[in-house]
């Protein structure tokens, strides 16, 4: 009833290839938007900034790059946390080596160099299939945590080993290191994320992602009709790797302030991966689900005993937790195996019908 | 279909949730205490001896005495798994209740605490962990990591050595090898190392595991050949069990095997059974049950049943430990409290007891902890309080004490430590602060 | 540049050869652990070759098992009772896996089944510890940890013995697999679901025997790696060691399982001994990988496994 399309006239090509055809899906996302920059940081307090939302953000990037990747490609990888701990590195790198340079062109340089090393490390794609080749991506993985823990060039010879954000900033305002407000910090993410979200919506409608697609549909049959795999394939390394890339620099700057080597580890690289096939593998929407999913469910999960004044011990808390993640996770996947962006999918469609049922 | 709705309700009830948590504040006559534990995960056997210590002695404190002068103590855990993600979320969700010191208890967590802890307000107490260049108190007036750090126990363990071996001049040509968790943690006192291998002549030699250190064959390979007199371990979590037991399958003196004081617990001596006997390590307070605070802990928290872990486990190593821990704590705040009067302290009051913190003898016999560790005396420019070092021994089924207090050689660590620490403020913008302007 | 040959090439070649005694101990050493992850990767290839799912959770029944042969042992039945008890609950747990999670998934993709193991290992994960609790626990099988000599070569009991186990279990699996009637119905089901059951397979039977001898395995795997570091938690890690030898030997592949085990240990620990001290050390995680990539580069599926046949 209120999400009908009648009435809704295209009256040009533009208008009909929109993201958003339907005006209630723009007004939804217009405030969606709004209330995100303009009522969140006003409302939020730091806890919900810090722990939530700015993680929550830097986990979509990640998990979009990966959707590129996995998703729309169909190359399994298992580099991520290699992958963003590149981008964090070089951005460490760069911010220390060209302090005046503006954090936001460093955040995107880190992109640049993680993507010609995704590009590297993309070549046995060539080759390799399936999951295969996401145990191979375990190779960049483990080699590239070891090469930062090895090399002190990285760490600018610290002593401590790890890196740090150097205060840095933007138009005036303090973006990055101790001194940044969380609102400040939450804003950057978000912008970020919501132009890198646009930019892939764009590419996966675009001939690129058709060929993307078509590669993870049919390879042989998307070669014969003139898709070329190499070019293909590397170039879906390569953005993947941008996107995650900046993600890592992030991760770094503007969420954990400092880091070591044990926060890129395979661990991080599994969560990104779970991140992408709960929320809906070649979905762009399906990235920020899952990101909300495994961000918010265990913080929920914590702080459940408190809302029902239960004081368990931290340890029975803590197993409860897990069992109750890992339930939910077979749970949805029993009911929707195509992840959540299906199931908004499914409430749209029934959406348009209600109240009537078909 | 059923499962579906299930599950809408679910997600709907999760979304409005979320806004509602909220705990209990301290009330005044109060003092908020957050205990940052890991019960579960990967390093737990490490990690819960040393939760139940802190939450033992702070327990036994309100039971017995009401708290501190009065003021009761209210103790939260939050566990982190070690990891450093949900060491952030649990900071974050504990410091507006009040909290005026954290424990991070691990060094992910504390280097992200420690930019923080500036703008924050809070103080942060790595005991004998985190980042040893804190130990500067000038560039790091909130953090501070006494009694002592991993560089002054890597030159403690070798003073040890030379003592074992005659004399420091008869270290020279003798093989010592450093087996180090592949991490910053572990790789903490190798510059030190090399410095003092300069200077006393011996061979050092270098040998890293790769996390998580559950197959180390081709190390211990590398070690059977090298076949030096003394292995040093900066080891953690299965790394410690697997080597201990590596060790003892090469038939390598256990006894001349010392593990940094991470890796020197009961949980990693027990899988090798009889082969870890004589195995050594480094500590900064007594092993045992011998002490009236244990005594009393048993009979205001265990008789009463406040208890969170089994009574076998008192004195264990990691338990003293967090009785260690909780004790410098509740004394800094006696501290700050005999200059600001006998009420919940401020942050910054909290943190003026801890960098004017001078425990002696007479008063660990007065807490009932006589000769359980060393006097402690912090200053502006020493958050390190230079410590020496114990060394035990594991003889099958306990630990017990096999030196006197050694201590580290400060003449080589200072200077390197204060270097260090003007390279890490000035990565965090931080400007060095005059100890002489201040009280 | 020519020094840095020298250093790479013939240093470490020169190094090898003259000490040929300490050479054996690298390999036989190599071999060993090679065969421990073998066990741990039949574990693996076991219920892909059966059920088609990569089972991420296997790492976590290995811990799984052990905990609860330990927890029994602890409480004071003895090994053989035990062995028996854990076997029975392995069983149970297989049971519940196949009702719960494997029946409703059926013939769904790969990936969606992999992310349902993921959601396995996080609850078994979370079970375990609330059930046997998080200490470090002592397993002692009665075999000895020490070590002997022959020829000049230390080796080491406790090794041997589960190098050993290894190699029986595998022969064994090899033979149920090819020569049973329950092995063909299994190779049929990892084919194609729906083509097994139309032929009568009864695919859940097959799937509770299939996910039972994983449990078997994973048993068999705990004691030995448990054995070696006291059973806790970071037992589960060792399924990331068993990768690369699954990625060698092919998902598919029982003799894989262990060749690959095999290839991986020595690669693993002569690259360590040799090559690592000029990299300043623990490359061991890496290059088997590496190892394993390069491999994967001339034969895509594996040494021995399926040969991916693609249609358009």
């Amino acid at each position: 009833m209120i999400y009908r399309e009648a009435g809704q006239f295209k009256s040009t090509y533009a208008a009909d290839q929109a993201v958003f055809p339907i005006r209630q899906d723009r007004i939804l996302v217009g405030l969606a938007l709004v209330a995100a920059v303009v009522a969140l940081p006003l409302v939020a307090d730091e806890y919900w900034l810090q722990a939530v939302l700015i993680p929550f953000l830097i986990y979509a990037l990640a998990a979009l790059g990966l959707n590129l990747l996995t998703g729309y490609a169909g190359q399994v990888s298992l580099g991520t946390g290699g992958f963003m701990a590149v981008g964090a590195y070089s951005a460490f790198k760069l911010s220390s080596a060209f302090p005046w340079l503006n954090i936001i062109v460093v955040f995107l340089l880190a992109g640049l160099i993680t993507a010609l090393v995704g590009l590297m490390f993309g070549i046995p794609s060539l080759r390799i299939k399936g999951f295969y080749l996401a145990v191979a991506t375990l190779a960049a993985q483990f080699f590239l945590v070891w090469l930062f823990n090895k090399v002190a060039w990285f760490t600018d010879y610290a002593s401590s080993g790890t890196i740090t954000a150097p205060p840095r900033t933007v138009l005036g305002v303090m973006v990055t290191g101790p001194e940044a407000t969380a609102e400040v910090r939450y804003l950057t993410a978000l912008i970020l994320v919501g132009l890198f979200a646009v930019i892939a919506k764009n590419l996966v409608r675009g001939r690129v992602g058709r060929s993307w697609m078509a590669i993870r549909d049919r390879d042989i049959a998307a070669e014969i009709i003139g898709v070329r795999p190499l070019r293909t394939k590397l170039l879906a390394f390569a953005v993947s790797s941008f996107f995650i890339g900046v993600a890592g620099a992030e991760y770094v700057f503007l969420y954990l302030g400092s880091a070591e080597t044990l926060a890129f580890d395979i661990n991080l690289s599994f969560l990104v991966l779970f991140m992408i096939i709960i929320g809906g593998l070649g979905s762009i929407l399906g990235s920020f689900l899952g990101a909300a999913f495994i961000v918010m469910v265990p913080i929920f999960l914590t702080n459940v005993p408190h809302l029902l004044d239960l004081a368990m011990p931290v340890a029975l808390q803590k197993q409860i937790e897990l069992m109750v993640f890992g339930g939910l996770i077979i749970l949805f996947l029993i009911v929707e195996p195509n992840g959540l962006a299906r199931l908004w999918q499914i409430g749209k469609e029934k959406l348009r019908l209600w109240p009537f049922p078909y | 279909m059923t499962l579906r709705r299930v599950m809408f309700a679910l997600l709907a009830l999760s979304v409005i949730a979320l806004p509602l948590t909220e705990s209990a504040w301290a009330q005044a006559k109060e003092m908020f205490i957050p205990s940052l534990v890991y019960r579960t995960g990967p390093y737990a056997p490490s990690g819960t001896p040393f939760a139940n210590g802190v939450w033992d002695y702070l327990t036994m404190l309100n039971e017995r005495d009401g708290g501190i002068n009065g003021i009761k103590l209210v103790v939260e855990e939050c566990e982190t798994q070690y990891d450093t993600k949900q060491g952030v979320e649990c900071y974050e969700r504990l410091k507006g209740k009040g909290a005026l010191v954290f424990n991070p208890l691990s060094t992910g967590i504390t280097y992200q605490l420690i930019p923080k802890a500036g703008v924050d307000h809070v103080v942060v107490h790595s005991m004998g962990y985190g980042m040893t260049a804190a130990a500067d108190g000038r560039w790091f007036p909130w953090v501070f990591n006494f009694p002592t750090t991993y560089w002054s126990q890597a030159s403690a363990v070798i003073r040890y050595i030379g003592q074992q071996e005659g004399g420091l001049e008869k270290l020279k040509g003798k093989k010592i090898v450093h087996v180090y968790h592949n991490s910053p943690y572990g790789k903490e006192a190798n510059p030190t190392l090399e410095e003092l291998a300069r200077k006393y002549g011996f061979e050092l030699t270098l040998l890293a595991v790769d996390h998580p250190g559950q197959e180390q064959k081709a190390t211990w390979l590398q070690v059977r050949r090298i076949n030096p007199q003394w292995i040093y371990m900066s080891g953690w979590g299965v790394m410690n069990q697997v080597a201990v037991k590596e060790a003892a399958a090469i038939n390598f003196p256990m006894d001349h095997f010392i593990g940094n004081w991470w890796s020197a617990s009961e949980a990693d001596v027990i899988p090798a059974g009889d082969g870890a006997k004589g195995y050594k390590g480094a500590t900064f307070h007594a092993p045992g049950t011998n002490f009236k605070v244990h005594a009393d802990i048993v009979k205001h928290v265990y008789d009463k049943g406040k208890n969170i872990g089994p009574k076998e486990k008192i004195g264990e190593a990691l338990y003293n430990r967090g009785v260690i821990n909780a004790m410098y704590m509740t004394e800094a705040f006696r501290t700050a409290m005999a200059k600001y009067g006998n009420k919940p302290l401020t942050a910054e009051q909290a943190r003026w007891g801890y960098e004017h913190f001078n425990l002696t003898d007479a008063r660990l016999d007065q807490i009932g902890l006589k000769g359980f560790t060393h006097p402690v005396k912090v200053t502006c420019e020493d958050h390190e309080g230079n410590g020496p070092v114990l060394i035990q021994q594991w003889d099958g089924k306990k630990w017990s004490v096999v030196s006197d207090w050694v201590q580290p050689m400060r003449e080589v660590v200072r200077p390197k430590l204060e270097a260090a620490a003007v390279e890490e403020g000035k990565k965090l913008g931080y400007t060095m602060r005059d100890c002489s302007k201040e009280n | 540049m020519l020094e840095l040959l020298y250093a790479v090439v013939v240093g470490p070649v020169k190094d090898m050869l003259g000490a040929p005694t300490f050479l054996a101990e690298v390999v036989i050493g190599g071999l060993a652990a090679g065969l421990m992850y073998s066990l741990v990767a039949l574990g693996f290839v076991l219920i892909y070759k059966a059920s088609g799912v990569f089972n991420f959770a296997q790492g976590v029944m290995v811990l799984f098992a052990a905990l609860t042969l330990v927890g029994l042992m602890e409480r004071g039945a003895p090994l053989v009772a035990a062995l028996a008890l854990t076997m029975l609950v392995m069983g149970a747990l297989a049971f519940a896996i196949e009702r719960v999670v494997l029946r409703p998934l059926v013939n769904q993709e790969q990936i969606i089944l992999f992310m349902a193991t993921i959601g396995l290992n996080f609850f078994l994960e979370g079970f375990g510890e609330l059930v046997w609790g998080s200490n470090v626990k002592r397993l002692d099988v009665g075999i000895p940890d020490s070590s002997f000599m022959l020829w000049g070569i230390q080796i080491n009991r406790l090794e041997m013995t589960a190098a050993l186990t290894a190699a029986v279990l595998v022969a064994v699996m090899a033979v149920f697999f090819q020569r049973t009637r329950i092995g063909r119905a299994l190779r049929a089901v990892a084919d194609d679901h729906e083509a097994a059951l139309s032929i009568g397979i009864p695919l859940n039977t097959i799937w509770i025997v299939v996910w039972s001898v994983a449990g078997l395995v994973a048993i068999v795997a705990g004691i030995m790696w448990g054995a070696k570091s006291g059973v806790q938690f970071s037992l589960s890690l060792i399924a990331l060691k068993a990768l690369p030898v699954l990625i060698l030997g092919g998902f598919t592949s029982v003799p894989g399982a262990i060749v690959g085990g095999l290839i991986i240990g020595v690669g693993e620990k002569l690259a360590e001994v040799y090559w690592g001290p000029l990299v300043g050390g623990a490359i061991e995680n890496w290059f088997a990988y590496v190892l394993a990539l390069a491999f994967l580069l001339f034969r895509p599926q594996g040494l021995f496994g399926e040969r991916i046949i693609e249609r358009v």
